[in-house]
């Protein structure tokens, strides 16, 4: 029942990708931002397969609910057309393939060196309580340097979109 | 029963959860939820009425029903049968599709606006026990983070419906709605979480719980629950924070376009999502299905406690959906930059103090 359920979520959450970026169908904004929102759905579901329940709703409520709304927005706002085509540049080109293999390098690296855990990480990922303790225990400073990042995030943000003081 | 008793206990456990959450769920919609959105909306054109020193719908009944003594007339006063007469009215209207909209959007908007409302019901303990069975349809030890999960997701229908109708209006509308919602969003979030301090779980039935030993929430988290309040409305596009379809600006807003059924699906879905707002209010703040007298804070042990448990329930939240309508037909609508000041100006400094002064309220107390 598990080892089905995982196929379908993992085969609509690659399915699902796929159709957010490279549409054969459509070429709308609107369509792949949608189909970003299937995609962040599938892998909740595939974190309710590991009993992640906290992060499965988390998932859903900051990058369904949340971050996609707000592509939504800007989208309907720039009132963006239908993509073309377009050149490729050969600059995009160097640097999107060398930023992909190194995430594939990261990913590859991290899933070997981690072996497959059993039991206990499932326990320890499910329950709220269990979160917060190791957040702000044995991983506070990654924790805090992410807040930190975040923090520097706004500020830019805002910095960037103060108008021009006289 | 003894039929019954039999079936039930031929099933495996896997099949009877299924066939009792089954059960509950279509309880729930089509016996509970449905009715009492029909009759809000007779109530809301009620109470308008009276605000408004009219008389309301009093003129609908079917043939023959005055000729029935006293009880007749009484009902077709009361307006009894108008929300049947909307109800075949929306059905049978044509479902015009203007040539100038994106149809799968244009059909799906409606539907993602009704679902959200009806998704949200499912976690929130609408009674303490019928029989063996909890009185609640899926009992998430994540339950709130679950249901602002599914809250966040209702403002795709509405901005769906924006883009799909490829005209002016309803394109502010969905834009204003998606950044109204958002804002709203992080207060509401922000407001329940000094309640989920005191307890010390996610899940509602431990709220319920709690409260039932030690008092309800509105007294222990007047500002959540103020906060909560407010954000609802926003929340679930009520006036004074319609603007997603303020009419006097917007024509209709996000539903300009549609007609018929599709229109009703809109409507239906605004009050659902009023009903289940309510219920998570009265969850939260108000004790859920206890009272704190006749020892109606104890899971029930007969048949007569747990339908007692479900009235108490249905009570408040009613009481609750009253206050909404209310509020409608007193206040006028706010101005849009309004809206968004008191979202994130307010609120959210307001609701980042009332978590620290909880935090350190609890810590006071834990340490004596």
């Amino acid at each position: 029942m598990e080892t089905t359920l995982f196929y379908i979520f993992a085969a609509l959450t690659l399915l699902f990708g796929f159709l957010c970026v490279a549409n054969p169908f459509s070429r709308n904004p609107v369509t792949s931002a949608m189909f970003l929102v299937l995609t962040m759905i599938s892998i909740s579901g595939l974190f309710i397969l590991l009993q992640a329940f906290f992060l499965a709703a988390v998932q859903i409520l900051v990058y369904a609910g949340a971050v996609m709304v707000l592509f939504l927005f800007v989208i309907m706002l720039l009132d963006l057309k239908e993509a073309e085509h377009t050149h490729v540049r050969k600059v995009a080109l160097v640097t999107g393939l060398v930023s992909v293999m190194g995430l594939g390098v990261m990913l590859v690296l991290s899933i070997a060196g981690s072996g497959i855990v059993e039991a206990p990480a499932k326990r320890a990922i499910g329950d709220t309580k269990l979160l917060g303790q190791l957040l702000f225990s044995k991983y506070l400073l990654p924790f805090e340097i992410v807040s930190v990042l975040l923090l520097v995030a706004m500020i830019g943000v805002i910095l960037l979109s103060r108008k021009e003081a006289k | 029963m003894d039929w019954i008793n039999n079936l039930i206990a031929g099933l495996s456990a896997g099949q009877q959860l299924a066939l009792f959450s089954l059960l509950k769920i279509l309880a729930a919609i089509f016996l509970v939820l449905l009715p009492i959105v029909a009759y809000t909306v007779l109530v809301e054109r009620k109470v308008s009425a009276f605000i408004q020193d009219r008389v309301g719908p009093n003129r609908t009944a079917p043939p023959f029903i005055k000729y029935l003594p006293v009880i007749g007339p009484l009902l077709q006063r009361l307006g009894i049968f108008q929300p049947l007469a909307d109800g075949l009215k929306l059905f049978l209207k044509e479902d015009f599709s203007p040539s100038h909209v994106r149809t799968i959007y244009f059909w799906l908007a409606p539907v993602l606006a009704m679902v959200p409302a009806l998704l949200t019901i499912a976690v929130i303990p609408f009674g303490s026990k019928l029989g063996a069975e909890k009185m609640v349809i899926a009992d998430l030890n994540v339950g709130i983070l679950y249901t602002f999960g599914i809250v966040s997701l209702s403002v795709y229908g509405i901005v769906l419906a924006g883009y799909a109708a490829n005209s002016k209006y309803p394109f502010l509308g969905g834009i204003r709605s998606s950044a109204q919602m958002i804002s709203y969003e992080i207060a509401m979030g922000l407001s329940v979480i000094p309640v989920f301090m005191m307890v010390g779980d996610l899940n509602l039935g431990a709220v319920i719980d709690y409260q039932a030993k030690h008092g309800w929430f509105i007294l222990y988290a007047p500002v959540s629950f103020a906060m909560f309040l407010v954000a609802a409305f926003a929340e679930t596009n009520r006036l004074p924070f319609d603007m997603p379809e303020s009419e006097s600006e917007l024509v209709a807003g996000y539903n300009t376009e549609y007609s018929s059924m599709k229109f009703g699906l809109f409507f239906m879905g605004e009050y659902a999502a009023m009903v289940a707002v309510s219920g998570m209010m009265v969850t939260l703040f108000f004790g859920g299905w206890t009272l704190p007298f006749w020892g109606l804070d104890q899971p029930a042990t007969s048949l007569l406690l747990s339908a007692a448990h479900i009235g108490v329930f249905l009570g408040k939240t009613l009481g609750l959906l009253l206050l909404f309508i209310w509020v409608r037909w007193m206040l006028p609508r706010f101005r849009y930059d309004q809206l968004m000041d008191l979202g994130w100006k307010r609120f959210i400094p307001l609701g980042l103090a009332n978590i620290v002064v909880t935090a350190l309220v609890l810590l006071l107390l834990n340490r004596n």
